[in-house]
């Protein structure tokens, strides 16, 4: 779908720039516009080693002199359990998701049925609507169910909410598949379930792990929904990471500590996955 | 979820939890108060901070898309020219997409604090420490009357209008041109013989750009600019090589074809970068949260405000009218942009 294929090492030069000096303007920008980027992270590992006494406004860009581990073992002995909440919470909604999503993604490509075009339309303005304007009726939805402080109220939420953007990833991957493929399958005497199951979800792989790893990052970072539905014990990460940076005196190595545990998974996913990633990101853009 | 769009909007209109009593209660007398609910907000006393919220989030989607459409766009053209080591780069300006904006709000807000971080900086250099309040500044610029609010709407819309006619007169496109140029100038004279005379307030109050802003835009443009780069730079690879190589037969300069071969290829891009921008800055919420805390009242949104007047104080009404205008705002931005692409699409099968 995209260029994500690194050109640079196939090919030295492709086009014969001037000289040097643009050149090196070039990499001079480039420098200045990582640090941009990097020098936050650099003081995020560097507060977070520091002992508490040690963080003094001062001296905030400095390397610390002893490091100290045991901002993270206090921060996780605080968050470790959100940190669980986040993960069930972020698998369990991506699986139903993605399955959903792929269900409505096929039924909307490949059976032409009367308002599907509506239909769709209506779950793309979805994808954009604020959760505000969804927020009241749907907490007091949740809590209708019994499900207000549980976490499944949060998934319920979630894989609702993420249905749109899902079933549109699906969609737009299933109609590169070629009609016929379906309409064989038809002759054969193959119903929507089994064309679905033999036909379809075979082919599948690839969307599937662009709309997971893309499911799996939003869930993982969501916060509105987190704060409304839950109650202490099922808060996922975001949430409890900005209680522990909401209050005042607080000593800055611990949020700092928690900041970089509750973005492992998604930073870990983009670096592994990066490819993947992006594709998510385009394709929730600019389509077709 | 249309029902539930529904029922917020039902909500809005009735006074369910102005009174604290009544929001708890197991099954709440609610009472139809038409639109009650947006003329206190827009008109009330106590709904100030309402009001500059707007103002606020006006401001915020304004520097924020133009702060990520032009880092976004100069990465872009970096990475473009292959310097070495492009995938190592391209992954440092993105990955601050993955994190979330608590995150990401936590980091700044320690960056950002007034002694220390950012402002420390300088001394690392040996330079004098900067001083400037980034998120406790309760300055503001650029202020004006709320009272002037109509005459300031009408005046920018009927510019917009008038723009739109001087096109269309260039196109040759008549009847256009004839309807849009009477409807700005019936704004126009709305504006400048009603408008003054329209008392939204009984007494003026001042809004404008609080500074304090500037340092969550900046954390915002540092996540979100990736994206934009991403984009761009997708754009770019997709232009032919030939298309740029027959400008130079053509004798183009540099700059010469950037600007009239490249950009113009890349303005769909930018068109959609807006719109997914521009929404997300008005539904903002937790990055402010995570920064400047919910009861900073100069940095707040009407996003987090939406979330404490239901769910803090119990105002399901007030805050289910909240929730409908940035509904409205929102699709404002994305229904134009939704049925255009749809259509193209449509034509395009």
């Amino acid at each position: 779908m995209t260029t994500t294929v690194p050109t640079s090492s196939a090919q030295p030069a492709p086009v014969p720039r001037r000289a040097g000096l643009g050149r090196v303007g070039l990499y001079v920008l480039l420098v200045v516009a990582a640090l941009f980027f990097l020098l936050p992270v650099y003081l995020l590992i560097a507060t977070a080693l520091k002992t508490p006494d040690a963080i003094n406004l001062a001296t905030t860009w400095q390397w610390p002199r002893a490091l100290n581990w045991a901002s993270f073992t206090e921060a996780w002995g605080k968050v470790g359990g959100n940190v669980g909440n986040s993960l069930f919470l972020a698998v369990v909604s991506t699986i139903l998701a993605a399955l959903l999503g792929s269900l409505n993604g096929y039924a909307l490509a490949k059976w032409k049925f009367r308002g599907a075009n509506t239909l769709f339309a209506l779950m793309l303005f979805g994808m954009f609507i604020p959760y505000q304007a969804v927020l009241i009726p749907l907490f007091q939805f949740v809590k209708a169910l019994g499900l207000y402080g549980s976490i499944w109220g949060l998934i319920l939420a979630h894989v609702v909410y993420g249905l749109p953007i899902t079933t549109l990833i699906f969609r737009n991957y299933y109609a590169e598949v070629p009609d016929a493929l379906v309409e064989a399958a038809t002759i054969d005497g193959a119903g929507f379930w089994s064309i679905y199951r033999q036909v379809i979800l075979p082919l599948s792989v690839p969307a599937f792990v662009v709309v997971i790893i893309w499911e799996f990052t939003q869930v993982w970072n969501e916060f509105l929904f987190a704060a409304t539905l839950t109650n202490t014990s099922s808060q996922p990460v975001t949430y409890a990471l900005s209680q522990l940076a909401g209050g005042q005196a607080v000593s800055w190595n611990l949020p700092m500590a928690g900041a970089i545990l509750a973005a492992l998974p998604t930073l870990l996913v983009y670096i592994l996955l990066g490819r993947y990633f992006v594709r998510g990101l385009l394709a929730g853009s600019v389509k077709g | 979820m249309y029902v539930f769009i529904g029922r917020t909007m039902y909500v809005s209109l009735t006074d369910w939890g102005n009174d604290p009593a009544q929001a708890l209660a197991l099954n709440p007398v609610i009472r139809w108060v038409g639109l009650a609910n947006y003329q206190d907000l827009f008109t009330g006393f106590l709904q100030g901070r309402f009001r500059q919220e707007l103002v606020n989030t006006i401001f915020f989607t304004l520097f924020f898309i133009l702060g990520c459409l032009g880092l976004g766009l100069g990465l872009a053209l970096i990475l473009d020219r292959n310097p070495r080591g492009e995938g190592l780069w391209r992954t440092i300006f993105l990955f601050p997409m993955s994190l979330s904006f608590i995150v990401t709000g936590t980091i700044w807000r320690w960056m950002l604090q007034p002694q220390g971080g950012l402002n420390q900086f300088p001394t690392v250099l040996g330079l004098p420490a900067g001083s400037f309040g980034w998120l406790s500044s309760t300055d503001s610029i650029w202020k004006f009357d709320w009272n002037k609010l109509p005459l300031l709407t009408a005046s920018v819309v009927a510019l917009v209008l008038v723009w739109l006619a001087v096109r269309a007169v260039r196109a040759g496109d008549r009847t256009r041109a004839v309807v849009a140029g009477l409807c700005a100038a019936l704004l126009l004279g709305w504006a400048l013989l009603v408008a003054p005379n329209l008392k939204l307030l009984p007494a003026p109050e001042a809004h404008g750009f609080n500074l304090a802003l500037i340092g969550i835009i900046v954390a915002a443009v540092w996540q979100m600019s990736g994206y934009t780069m991403a984009l761009y730079l997708a754009g770019l690879r997709g232009i032919p090589e030939e298309l740029r190589e027959a400008a130079r037969v053509d004798g183009a300069s540099d700059f010469g074809m950037y600007r009239h071969v490249i950009f113009p290829l890349l303005a769909p891009i930018t068109l959609s970068a807006m719109i997914i921008l521009g929404h997300i800055s008005l539904k903002i919420f937790d990055l402010v949260y995570a920064m400047a805390g919910p009861d900073n009242t100069y940095t707040s949104v009407p996003a987090l405000n939406m979330y404490l007047t239901s769910f803090r104080q119990n105002q399901f009404a007030l805050g289910a009218a909240i929730g409908t205008i940035l509904l409205i705002l929102v699709a404002f931005v994305i229904v134009p942009y939704l049925s255009s692409s749809f259509r193209s699409e449509e034509g395009h099968a």
